[in-house]
């Protein structure tokens, strides 16, 4: 198999990311709770990709998107906690399951909903993400293992860093590859005009649906993985709010960036870590305070996100480098 | 059957507050085009100023409610100036981000120590609570009072809307901006009267569910908030006879499935209502289904 190069200087850059953080691993300067910070901006990376499908390149609008991602986190936390002992391969079967349940909740929700437009249908996925969160916290009345509104533990912890980056560079990937194929052709001309793709003879519900299933299958995946690294599950840990915490990154990153939504994923789980470092035990209340200003000032700054439309070059396929100049992908109007 | 119309009452008590926020949310949806999730963070502020008011700082409670009011409409109008006009010709989502960045910094600054404190406080009725048994039923002055000042401010808000010049402007607005500044309306004075009425009602909703669920904290905002929304969407949002129609069902379905199913699966259930009657009425019960321009 011919590597092309773009698809060469992407695992380059992964190597050497790798190398990077092995190194700072021996020399002691990443302590464990940096990586967990880490493993945490990798994990939450899936999970924003997840939705940059759906809103940023197919332009479906979705409150509900944390719903998912506890959807992945319990079934795959779960069905590890009875079945699995820290086996390695029950680890993944539990990951794929956790996506699949994730997906196939998301087939069965979407094919009705998708049909609402904008506005509407976030308030149905916001609302069918609050129906999620009773079905957690009522859940250990039909399967005590899931622990209700008290929380869950008792996961085998064998996720860590190796073993998430990797999974995250193959998610990227495969972000990449859908979004630069046919499929994601159709669902970006979907979010830029979803009559003029009908015209073009662009079956819009299969490929809403499709995008839908994908992402939120993506966002069972991060889940799953989130499971195995914090030994202690909560119900509002999945709430709304964790939905407009992916909502704003994929949004502040640019929509239909692949980049931006990465780098906005790694840069806003470190923010808040270092706010809660910078400001020490005495001004530890104003990191909400800060959290939010910035969040409005860099919105008002860069309405469009930090990337719109744009991606670093080694993640655009060698074979599309035409397509990077200025007619590529740029950010749709936001619904 | 006693007991199911006690019920009903409650629930109009709380459909009733909920029109009150759900108001502000479809207002300023009607003349922006924007879900302003800060609206329910107004409400808490309306709350806890009341609660100041009459319980600190020892006004009498028209008073307090009325400094509430004003407050809040004031807080309204900064909030639509500072974080929502600059964004008034971006894309839409980028308004949206904003004002959830408004609502976490409501409920983070509220909760500040030199603010309101983080803690729960508990709010000392006003006035002591009376139940008037009339024809078997149990009613509290604090019903009476909720019923007959929102229908008060119903009737208020709707004169002002069809009867005024200011009114005229917001229905115009609302239609069209561009159109709207050619007929000589004022259209940023307008958003921001329509930012104030909306912040108004709901500081006057915060004031009496503080009175009638006496307990208040920086987050409280949050569920009664995203509830009156979504009463506001189930109605056809941007619709007022629609936020006052959703705002009554959400709170029938919400105390019903308390008193009788469960009070567990009383967001599932409002929620669930919700979904089904988007999917068979996508633009809500009063909304118009609006043709689609090519």
């Amino acid at each position: 198999m011919k590597l092309s190069r773009n698809t060469f200087f992407y695992f380059a850059g992964a190597v050497f990311f790798f190398a990077l953080v092995k190194a700072m691993q021996f020399s002691g300067m990443l302590t464990p709770y940096w990586q967990l910070v880490l493993d945490q901006a990798l994990i939450i990376v899936i999970g924003a990709l997840g939705l940059s499908i759906i809103y940023g390149f197919t332009g479906q609008f979705s409150l509900g998107h944390a719903a998912f991602y506890g959807l992945g986190a319990y079934t795959a936390g779960a069905l590890d906690k009875v079945y699995g002992n820290g086996n390695m391969l029950f680890f993944f079967l539990s990951l794929l399951t956790g996506a699949a349940v994730a997906g196939l909740v998301a087939l069965l929700i979407g094919l009705p909903i998708l049909r609402l437009r904008s506005d509407y249908l976030g308030i149905a996925t916001l609302g069918f993400g609050i129906i999620v969160r009773v079905g957690m916290e009522n859940g250990n009345k039909l399967f005590p293992v899931l622990g209700g509104a008290t929380g869950m533990s008792g996961t085998p912890q064998v996720a860590h860093f190796d073993l998430i980056f990797i999974l995250t560079l193959i998610v990227i990937l495969l972000v990449r590859n859908f979004i630069f194929s046919t499929y994601g052709r159709a669902c970006t001309s979907i979010r830029e005009d979803e009559i003029a793709a009908d015209v073009m003879g662009i079956d819009t519900t299969r490929y809403k649906v499709m995008a839908f299933v994908l992402g939120c299958a993506l966002a069972g995946l991060a889940g799953g993985i989130y499971a195995h690294r914090y030994p202690f599950l909560h119900p509002a840990s999945f709430d709304f709010l964790k939905s407009f915490d992916f909502l704003l990154i994929v949004v502040l990153g640019g929509l239909g960036s692949m980049t931006g939504t990465i780098v906005t994923a790694v840069g806003w789980v470190f923010l808040l870590e270092v706010l809660r470092v910078v400001l020490g035990q005495n001004f530890i209340d104003w990191r909400g305070v800060i959290y939010a200003l910035i969040l409005v000032v860099s919105i008002i700054v860069r309405p469009q996100g930090l990337f719109s439309g744009k991606e670093l070059r080694l993640l655009i396929p060698d074979h599309l480098k035409m397509l990077t100049g200025k007619e590529h992908t740029h950010a749709g109007s936001g619904n | 059957m006693e007991h199911f119309l006690e019920q009903v009452l409650n629930g109009l008590q709380l459909g009733l507050m909920y029109a009150l926020i759900a108001l502000g949310y479809t207002m300023v949806y009607g003349v922006v085009q924007l879900i302003n999730f800060a609206h329910g963070d107004v409400f808490m502020v309306g709350a806890f100023l009341g609660y100041f008011g009459f319980a600190v700082w020892g006004l009498p409670l028209p008073v307090a409610i009325l400094t509430a009011m004003v407050a809040c409409a004031l807080l309204g109008v900064i909030i639509e100036r500072v974080a929502y006009r600059p964004l008034r010709y971006a894309p839409k989502i980028a308004a949206l981000i904003s004002a959830i960045g408004v609502s976490l910094f409501l409920e983070y600054f509220s909760s500040l120590k030199f603010v309101f404190g983080p803690n729960y406080r508990v709010v000392p009725r006003p006035f002591p609570e009376v139940h008037w048994n009339i024809a078997g039923l149990s009613v509290s002055n604090i019903q009476v009072i909720v019923f007959v000042v929102v229908l008060f401010m119903l009737i208020l808000l709707q004169i002002l809307i069809y009867r005024t010049k200011t009114g005229m402007a917001m229905r115009t607005v609302a239609v069209d901006h561009n159109a709207a500044r050619l007929m000589g309306v004022n259209v940023d004075t307008t958003i921001s009267i329509t930012f104030a009425i909306g912040s108004a009602f709901a500081a006057l909703g915060g004031v009496l569910y503080a009175i009638a669920y006496p307990q208040i904290h920086p987050f409280m905002g949050i569920m009664p908030g995203l509830k009156a929304f979504t009463a506001a969407v189930l109605g056809g949002i941007g619709i007022i006879p629609g936020a006052v129609l959703g705002a009554l069902i959400m709170g029938q379905v919400e105390t019903l499935t308390s008193a009788y199913i469960s009070s567990q699966m009383r967001d599932a259930i409002a929620f669930a209502i919700l979904i089904l009657v988007l999917l068979f009425r996508p633009t809500g019960l009063l909304g118009r289904t609006e043709t689609e321009k090519v």
